[in-house]
């Protein structure tokens, strides 16, 4: 049962195969089982996930239908969950239960899904390696000493391992993307404004998106249909009819404009990946799509400006942490910059510390234009060269990651080794640009992921691809040994 | 050594939205500590802003009110900083591109001339929460009702020479902002709250000297106090060889002393940048016609306009247009009263002292403008006098009803007959006659002063209700015969 897809799912309880509840209390059990060895949930929701699963079974007794309906996911623990502690993978929070629940939140409980749990991150999604969270690391269910990929290592493994068949994430330069291709995922980050930032804890506000991470282009579809639409409640969100992704998964790859960027296979890659992703390249040919090579000139500037924009407005949403209303407050405060000081100190790890402190740098007065200027210079060029790129092809296509999972802690004593591992994913985020990770194969056991860019509100066509991609290749069913 | 005076001011102005800038909390003053503090307000982990597009137009009317260029283009930033009352660790503001430009504010002076004071820019942002420390012995309590509320914060340019200008600048502001409805202009509730940068330089310097910031003073008449008195201190430290630090100050009302405030501000990097919670705001050219359609008579044009079509001195003008409430209640009363300078004296003396006496707002005038116009129409056509209008006055004031219900009920009707007025007259020369054989042998002189002994004397008789003109026309001709 707990090698189904969503898609399954909800075909399975259309036909009474089985409930909701029985679903639910299999999975709660694997999660209880088999999660010491991954450490991928914070907290586990049982009472909550069976009293979800018993009304979407009412709710389906009373000839109510839904893909989502009684489905079980768990939520990235920087998605707000009324009553339930969100902790943002830090001690600031961990004694925190957020009073209301994030739109993605109320939006698929509405549409009928289970809540399993709240699953592990990077402390305030600050890392790409789940090594940062105050919960400690994330294992990689495809090899145990591998890290998952960061900031959603924690839904992500979580998912690999088929303890639930699908999980909200988050994805601010690569948090979706990169765990998904180290654990052999489907994951999506939709466009900017796709999905609403309404209750989702804020690391770096203008490139922070919400999004899907299944094993299937498909049940991605299902899951970003539960959690995509305009929130008057957040003004960056977008008014934009959301489609239906499920129907639009068929479309004819015949004729398909693939864009391959040439300065994604420079050095740094690994040439093992390099091959894997022309393989998919030649899959995706035999479907009938058009290989043009492009070129993205600006991308080489994109990591430098990453790390300047996101800790900057980390540094600023982060200043609510101060001890005063909630979160962590250092003990007995001598007066009030102890308490900040202490309470900051304290309940916040060194990564983040790390940010707020670049951050702030990079804000300063007399730094503001070489920095923080200069880096949204950057960000409008590097948007410019995907503009104009999308004007001659219809997909950029590309690897996700230049190398598969490290090894545990091997990345800990050089930050900047871990922040170049993200060259490939933060471009779509400094343009606000839909991207998706898929399946591609193997490097030694660990899985290869290829990264699909589409223009604005294109994730209909990014799955679409994903989709014909998977009818015709077995990457993604493959499971980890042991799980 | 001559010294020149130089004053700048930044006024921040509550505005009156319902809800706050940034949320759907409610704005209301007084409120139970943190019952009006939302998720939002409370800067909660996830919370997002959402602009009140209500402020935008209150800042945008006030813009065109000072014939102000309105960005169009609008960008919020976020000013950062920690404070307890300030939930997020920054506050949201404008740093570039602030909604109102430049613009400017034509200002009466008490001598009667008009004064052009330039404004730099005003800008919409949210407003703070409130450290309580009196009630909380070895703790603060924080109060964030306030925190969200809008602000625009109107900067002027070094334009003001002395207090009294600066105050008469911020009557001006208080007035323009009360007559567009965009402020409850309450100062002591802090809907109106002032920073007065002062410094001071020998006359005919060009430079300007070090400046000091007073912060947040909110009366007019603690305005012209902290400003003399900052004023003094500086000319006193300058003449003793000293200099002039730049700081933030604040006044002492008590001991009518500025003092430094604590450095905590020292070294201010408020790290601002545009926040990225925020798209920016686009002010179409429709929108603007719109709210221009909306904008009342304004200050200064009701102000010229009372003069030339009611032949008022600049004075009574400026008066008189100071609120709307009272403007409009002048001009009712001109327009049944039928007189418009006795309209603007009523309004100014009679009415002003009894309103002053029972600290009372006009809105809330005993004495109705149909009442006092009724009045003012019974004096016009002889029916009373203006002796008795008072009486009539103070009748109306004590909820008597209206001056003809006043004058029929008392029996203060003018007497215009003129046999009747002729008869008492008579009777009351008789009585007086050694006063007449004097008055008669005085000269020219001395018969002035005497004729208003007879006046008086004709006035008590008939119980004040003799017309006077007739009464001293009649009794002209009767000593004179």
């Amino acid at each position: 049962m707990h090698q189904l897809t969503l898609a399954e799912i909800a075909r399975g309880l259309a036909d009474k195969k089985f409930s909701s509840e029985e679903l639910t209390k299999v999975l709660l059990a694997r999660i209880t089982q088999l999660d010491p060895q991954l450490n991928s949930f914070i907290s586990l929701t049982e009472e909550l996930a069976l009293e979800q699963a018993k009304a979407a079974d009412a709710r389906r007794a009373n000839g109510e239908s839904g893909a989502l309906l009684g489905a079980p996911i768990a939520h990235k623990d920087l998605f707000c969950t009324q009553g339930i502690r969100t902790s943002c993978g830090s001690k600031m929070l961990d004694n925190f239960k957020a009073p209301y629940d994030a739109t993605v939140v109320s939006k698929l409980a509405a549409a009928g899904t289970v809540t399993l749990g709240k699953t592990n991150m990077d402390e305030f999604a600050m890392g790409s390696a789940n090594e940062s969270s105050w919960y400690g690391a994330v294992k990689n269910p495809w090899n145990l000493e591998h890290v998952p990929g960061g900031s959603s290592g924690g839904s992500a493994a979580a998912v690999a391992a088929r303890l639930l068949p699908a999980a909200t994430a988050t994805d601010t330069g690569g948090s979706i993307r990169q765990p998904a291709a180290f654990t052999n995922l489907t994951g999506l980050k939709p466009t900017y404004g796709r999905v609403s930032r309404w209750g989702m804890i804020a690391y770096a506000s203008s490139l922070d998106q919400g999004g899907p991470l299944a094993r299937t282009a498909e049940d991605c579809a299902i899951l970003l249909q539960g959690m995509a639409g305009f929130d008057p409640n957040d003004s960056t969100s977008i008014d934009e009819p959301v489609p239906d992704y499920a129907a639009g998964l068929n479309g004819s790859l015949q004729g398909l404009r693939i864009g391959v960027p040439k300065e994604y296979f420079g050095a740094g890659l690994d040439p093992r990946i390099a091959e894997l992703i022309q393989n998919s390249i030649k899959e995706l040919q035999k479907l009938g799509a058009v290989i043009k090579e492009i070129s993205l000139p600006n991308m080489q500037h994109a990591i430098p400006a990453y790390y300047v924009i996101a800790p900057a407005e980390a540094s600023s949403n982060l200043s609510r942490f101060d001890g005063v209303r909630f979160g962590h407050r250092c003990a007995d405060p001598k007066n009030l910059e102890d308490l900040y000081k202490r309470s900051r100190g304290e309940g916040f790890g060194p990564e983040v510390q790390r940010r707020i402190m670049v951050g702030a740098y990079a804000l300063s007065a007399g730094y503001y234009d070489a920095y923080y200027l200069k880096a949204q210079k950057i960000r409008r060029l590097v948007k410019n060269d995907f503009m104009a790129a999308f004007n001659e092809v219809d997909i950029i296509l590309g690897p996700t990651t230049p190398n598969p999972a490290w090894k545990l802690g091997a990345k800990n004593s050089d930050p900047v080794a871990a922040y170049l591992e993200d060259v490939y994913t933060i471009t779509a985020n400094l343009a606000g640009l839909p991207g998706l990770s898929m399946p591609a194969g193997f490097v030694d056991g660990l899985p290869v992921g290829v990264q699909l860019l589409a223009p604005y509100f294109q994730e209909g066509r990014l799955l679409n691809v994903a989709h014909q991609y998977q009818l015709n290749t077995d990457w993604h069913t493959r499971t980890p040994t042991g799980f | 050594m001559q010294w020149e005076v130089v004053i700048g001011l930044e006024i921040h102005t509550q505005l009156t939205t319902r809800s706050k800038i940034f949320s759907g909390s409610s704005t209301t003053f007084g409120s139970e500590p943190n019952t009006q503090a939302s998720l939002i307000d409370l800067g909660m982990p996830g919370v997002l802003p959402v602009l009140n597009q209500e402020a935008v137009r209150m800042a945008v009317m006030f813009g065109l009110a000072i014939d102000a260029e309105i960005g169009q283009h609008n960008v919020f930033a976020r000013k950062n900083y920690f404070y307890p009352d300030l939930p997020k660790g920054y506050q949201i503001s404008q740093m570039e591109l602030p909604i109102v430009g430049k613009g400017h504010l034509d200002i009466a002076l008490e001598d009667g001339t008009v004064k052009r004071v330039g404004i730099t820019r005003a800008h919409l942002e949210e407003d703070a929460g409130k450290s309580l420390h009196e009630e909380f012995s070895g703790a603060t309590g924080i109060d964030l009702n306030r925190a969200g509320t809008p602000l625009l914060e109107i900067v002027s340019e070094p334009d003001m020479r002395s207090a009294k200008e600066a105050v008469a600048y911020v009557k001006a502001i208080h007035a323009l902002v009360r007559y567009l409805g965009i402020c409850d202009g309450n100062m002591a509730e802090g809907s109106l709250r002032c920073d007065c940068n002062v410094s001071i330089r020998p006359k005919g310097q060009v430079e300007f000297g070090t400046r000091c910031e007073i912060k947040n003073v909110n009366s007019f008449r603690f305005i012209e106090k902290a400003i003399n008195s900052e004023i003094q201190r500086q000319i006193d430290l300058i003449e003793d060889g000293g200099k002039v630090i730049q700081q933030t100050r604040l006044y002492d009302p008590n001991k009518d002393e500025t003092r430094p405030m604590r450095s905590k501000e020292e070294a201010n990097d408020y790290r601002y940048f545009p926040d990225p919670d925020l798209l920016p705001v686009v002010i179409e050219d429709s929108f603007l016609n719109d709210v221009r359609a909306t904008l009342p008579e304004l200050p200064p044009q009701k102000r010229e306009r009372f003069q030339s079509a009611f032949g008022l001195s600049a004075y009574d003008a400026n008066v008189l247009a100071t609120s709307r409430e009272q403007a409009d209640y002048f001009e009712k009363v001109a327009a049944i009263g039928g007189d418009a300078k006795q309209a603007a004296n009523w309004v100014m003396v009679e009415l002003g002292s009894l309103l002053n006496k029972q600290n009372l707002d006009i809105e809330d005038s005993p004495v109705s403008a149909e009442q006092l116009g009724g009045m003012l129409q019974r004096i016009k056509d002889n029916t009373i006098s203006g002796k008795i209008a008072k009486v009539v006055f103070e009748a109306m004031a004590n909820g008597e009803g209206s001056a003809d219900e006043i004058i029929e009920k008392r029996g203060l009707k003018q007497v215009t007959d003129t046999g009747a007025i002729s008869a008492v007259l008579d009777e009351m020369l008789a009585a007086n006659a050694e006063q007449v054989e004097q008055y008669r042998a005085a000269d020219e002189a001395k018969r002035g002063k005497m004729f208003g002994f007879f006046v008086g004397q004709a006035m008590k008789a008939s119980k004040g209700k003799a017309n006077p003109q007739q009464v001293n026309e009649l009794l002209k001709s009767k000593l004179e015969g």
